[in-house]
């Protein structure tokens, strides 16, 4: 058996020639693991006589202690060596990223959110309907009755009998006011169908319809809802001009324009003071109750808020449109 | 409707503005949708250049088609109460008439009517009206024809010239009979229905009332015998016929949305005084038919000052009221706190107070009315935890690299056909076109015509989806549905520099689908049947299932249709029932174990058809609640494994709620999992 000072010099020897952690463990497990060379050592004084046994076991314990310390200085001397390495490992920060990359929301559908939330935050809630629609919804309810020549202008398209695509999200008043009556505070985002097709038309295009019925609801609540959703959708304090207009469902009705950064007037919506024949179709009492209703074309809207200029773009499924609205 | 602002001037007796005019009366309801210059565009036209205002008139406003109209609108906004311009009658020089009887008193209640003898034929209108009717879009023809419309612009009363030459007998306003014939001015015939309003003599029907006149009686180069109708027809008479026989002519405009019904001998003695001056001729009187108790009435419409601000959100003072509506020609007598209000003739718009504050908030400037915040409502919606929002998914879809589109709701019936085949479609009786034909029967149509779009247009990696309806006919009715649906073609990643650019395939999609599933914590409770589908390739292809329930369909595109694409590379499609996928589950919270986990790794070899969920449910049915998660991290078919068969690698991972399990009881799991699918599987076990 070696003397502690020779098992020191041994243990210096291997911890010095320990090339990586690993190694270097496996040295201190040889000298001072459980079954390690030195901890043989400290076992070992036992077996010595009594008056030797305080100087030997100093000396093992100095050794001990000195091979643990070596162990950690180079343990400290390795990890720093590692993380040299690691270091010193160089990538090409500009190279692309890998895995899927996003896709992107449909401007309609960009748009029509920023609607629907301006005007949750302000009260209303959202309302939806069938796009098949039948007559009465459609018109009749709306005081637009057979032969009404309003029902030219909307340019229908005809299912069977008494049914057609809905000509405007409208049809939801109805049925909302119906099941909910007043007082009540609804918009209606939805795609609706007219028979037009041209630069500037669609035959499928998106509609938000709001509506408010309530005890005291005047023009000048119209206008100011309005003030307040365009200048919110626009970011910026937008002039407006309301010109006197005509919807059945509505007396008095307005188209509201806006004044472009150009300075042009740009017509943006119609609205009005809901029809009485409107409520009576819905058993809400006019003498009680008055309420305002407007309606625009989100895709109207996103062609002004992001500058495209033709609205057949919206419906040709071109990643090189939709792509630029993520 | 088109006029020259020099004869809407001339009719005001000053010089217009144009762009103020426009401006003015765009404000005032009136829209002006161009200012267009005149002469310059229509070539070989009117040698003077002029303006003409070009108007887009609501339908309310039948009184506003006519010079005199516009002319009193102007009037009014300016603050002046115009009043028609004095037309002087010319007398008769010959005792001729011919008779006129109202059969349909209540749908022709005035019939003026007169005999004009020896006109000159071979005249022509003079240049300034043809260059108004002109600038109105009409074209001169016969002196007879462009005075009665020159007066139709003038004046908003449609008047029609018959060959006198031409007629038997008599004049009688009646409806058609069912399956009556005529034949029209245009050359075209039409068969009559019994609520058709006709002009008729001895012969039979000689003209649709109100709409056009018939080519028998028409007025040639050679008539020299007039006879001239300047009638009133009730709006309810005439509208939808036009439309109904595919015309839109500008009586009919009119007539439908009315004419002031006191108009008519001012027209005729217009016209007459027209006509003289162009062809000369000797005038016969001026011969009425009148029902008077069906002209329409005026009826006291009452108008409350409290209401009307309430409305508007104003504070008008009764005298503001008063003045506005007097300039508009409505009587207004005081009345217990408001006004019992009468419509001018020529009115057919007002009718209940509702109008009346209208035209009092369109005087006093829609701009001039305040802009007041409503009363803040309170009112805290249903929140929708238990749905998800059609916008999380649309977001989900877009992180994992799709892109939104929106196609239309009508497709073309072919394609519609072989992606739904057998389907009973939803048509449109009129629509644009055969490729837009019926309501989509699925939203894959519209999603491979987009992809195809894309394809030709060198994008070769796409990932599309779309949220809407889809429409079935069912025994009720039509069926509409809410749908997600989306399609991905091309590698399942852009090109890398690191290479490995294989196609995108069932379970990469997949993954979007269970994604998808996810979001309402029902990713668990989902599963994937076999199933077939007609659009999908048949081994290829999963039914969603929730529970009993089917909610979707996801597989690869059949190669017939691929083929129909053009496409060489696989197109994976799905499709998912919103209404029940977005059911969402609301999280109810569990303890979970603090004891640690083992796992257990083993290999089964199984025949290839049976299938991963089978193996799983057999483990999980094995292990009981001891099972925390299994993963199958290895498949493999071949050397080794008999021809047919397939090597699974399951991982469990084991973990007891109470306590540590031991070696031995995982140990003791594993080999009652084996026997089980040893068993019910027939799996052998590979060491």
């Amino acid at each position: 058996m070696a003397s502690p000072a020779g098992l020191l010099e041994q243990a210096r020897a291997a911890v010095h020639a320990a090339g990586d952690l690993a190694q270097l463990d496996a040295v201190r497990v040889k000298y001072l693991g459980r079954k390690g060379l030195i901890t043989a050592e400290l076992k070992g004084l036992g077996k010595l006589p009594v008056e030797e046994r305080a100087a030997a076991g100093r000396e093992v314990n100095r050794v001990k202690q000195a091979v643990v310390e070596r162990i950690s200085a180079r343990r400290e001397q390795l990890e720093a060596a590692r993380t040299e390495a690691e270091l010193a490992n160089r990538i090409d920060v500009t190279l692309p990223g890998r895995g899927q990359p996003v896709g992107g929301l449909h401007p309609v559908t960009r748009t029509l959110r920023r609607i629907v939330d301006i005007f949750a935050a302000a009260g209303f809630g959202v309302r939806n309907g069938p796009e098949v629609e039948d007559d009465y919804h459609n018109f009749t309810a709306l005081n637009i009755p057979e032969n009404h020549p309003a029902r030219a202008l909307h340019d229908t398209f005809y299912l069977d009998s008494g049914h057609v695509l809905r000509t405007h999200t409208s049809p939801v008043q109805i049925r909302a006011m119906r099941s909910e009556g007043a007082p009540i505070r609804i918009i209606v985002p939805g795609r609706v169908y007219r028979r037009d097709y041209d630069q500037t038309h669609s035959p499928m295009f998106t509609q938000v319809e709001g509506l408010a019925v309530d005890t005291d609801i005047s023009f000048a609540n119209l206008k100011s809802v309005l003030y307040e959703f365009v200048s919110s959708f626009f970011e910026r304090e937008v002039e407006l001009r309301f010109r006197p207009s005509y919807f059945p469902f509505t007396e008095p009705s307005a188209e509201v324009d806006i004044r472009s950064e150009s300075g042009k007037w740009l017509e943006i919506l119609g609205c009005g003071m809901v029809h009485p024949n409107v409520l009576r179709h819905v058993d809400v009492d006019p003498e009680k109750y008055t309420g305002y209703a407007f309606g625009m074309g989100v895709e109207r809207l996103a062609m002004l808020r992001y500058g495209v200029g033709d609205l057949r773009r919206f419906f040709e499924s071109d990643l090189r449109f939709i792509g630029q609205f993520r | 409707m088109r006029i020259d602002i020099q004869w809407l001037g001339e009719m005001l007796q000053r010089d217009l503005d144009p762009e103020q005019t426009a401006e003015q009366l765009t404000l005032g309801g009136l829209e002006v949708e161009s200012l267009r210059l005149s002469g310059a565009e229509a070539g070989g036209g009117p040698a003077v250049d002029g303006v003409v205002l070009d108007f887009d008139i609501t339908p309310n406003r039948g009184d506003c088609f006519s010079v005199l109209g516009i002319a009193r609108e102007v009037s009014a906004l300016d603050g002046t109460r115009m009043e028609p311009p004095a037309v002087s009658q010319v007398s008769a020089t010959v005792e001729d008439t011919f008779p006129v009887t109202l059969d349909a008193r209540a749908a022709c209640p005035r019939f003026a009517g007169r005999v004009i003898r020896n006109i000159r034929p071979g005249c022509r209108s003079p240049e300034w009206m043809r260059v108004r009717l002109e600038r109105a879009g009409l074209r001169a023809l016969h002196p007879v024809v462009d005075v009665t419309n020159y007066v139709m612009l003038e004046l908003g009363q449609p008047l029609h010239g018959y060959d006198l030459n031409a007629l038997s007998g008599g004049i009688s306003v009646r409806f058609a009979g069912d399956g009556e014939a005529l034949t029209l001015l245009d050359g075209d015939s039409v068969t009559l229905q019994p609520d058709v309003l006709v002009i008729a003599d001895d012969s039979g029907a000689i003209g649709l009332a109100g709409i056009m006149g018939g080519q028998g009686t028409a007025v040639s180069d050679t008539t020299r015998e007039v006879f001239l109708e300047s009638a009133f027809f009730s709006p309810e008479s005439i509208a939808g016929r036009a439309r109904r026989f595919g015309l839109h002519t500008d009586a009919s405009l009119r007539f439908e949305r009315g004419v002031d019904p006191v108009n008519q001998r001012r027209a005729i003695e217009r016209a007459t005084a027209l006509l003289m001056d162009i062809s000369g001729g000797e005038p016969g009187p001026v011969v009425e038919a009148v029902a008077t108790n069906e002209l329409p009435a005026r009826r006291p419409v009452p108008l409350r000052l409290d209401r009307l601000n309430s409305i508007l959100g104003t504070r008008l003072a009764p005298g503001d009221v008063e003045s506005q509506l007097d300039l508009l020609h409505i009587a207004a007598a005081r009345e217990n706190g408001g006004w019992s209000v009468v419509a001018p003739d020529f009115r057919f718009d007002l009718r209940i107070e509702e109008d009346l504050v209208e035209e009092v908030g369109r005087m006093t400037g829609y701009d001039n009315i305040p802009v007041v915040a409503e009363r803040s409502p309170r009112h805290v919606g249903p929140s929708t935890e238990s749905m998800v929002s059609e916008e999380r998914i649309a977001d989900t879809l877009c992180s994992r690299g799709y892109s939104e589109v929106v196609t239309y709701g009508f497709v073309d019936e072919g394609l519609a056909d072989k992606v739904s085949p057998g389907a009973n479609h939803v048509r449109l009786t009129n629509p644009l076109s055969k490729e837009m034909g019926v309501m989509r029967h699925s939203l894959w149509p519209g999603l491979l015509l987009a992809a195809q779009h894309n394809r030709s247009r060198q994008q070769a990696r796409l990932r599309l989806f779309e949220i809407g309806a889809q429409f079935a006919r069912g025994d009720d009715g039509v069926r509409e549905s809410r749908v997600l649906a989306g399609l991905a073609l091309g590698a399942h990643r852009p090109e890398h520099w690191e290479g490995g650019g294989r196609d995108a395939d069932f379970f990469d999609v997949k993954s979007d689908v269970e994604a998808i599933l996810a979001l309402a914590g029902r990713a668990a409770d989902a599963t994937f049947d076999r199933a077939d589908h007609p659009a999908l390739a048949g081994g290829q292809c999963a039914r969603v299932m929730l529970g009993e329930t089917g909610v979707g369909w996801l597989g690869v595109l059949h190669p017939r249709l691929r083929g129909g694409m053009g496409w060489k590379r696989p197109a994976i499609l799905f499709a998912m029932q919103l209404e029940r996928t977005c059911r969402a589950r609301i999280p109810r919270y569990s303890e979970y174990s603090k004891f640690p986990s083992l796992r257990r790794d083993i290999a089964v070899v199984v025949d290839d058809d049976v299938s991963a969920d089978r193996l799983l449910k057999c483990v999980r049915r094995a292990t009981g609640g001891v099972l925390n998660d299994v993963i199958i991290f290895d498949i493999f078919r071949g050397k080794g494994i008999d021809s047919g068969r397939k090597s699974v690698a399951l991982g469990l991972i084991l973990q007891d709620r109470s306590r540590t399990l031991t070696d031995t009881e995982a140990d003791r799991i594993v080999t009652s999992t084996t026997r089980r699918l040893e068993r019910e599987l027939g799996a052998t076990i590979r060491e």
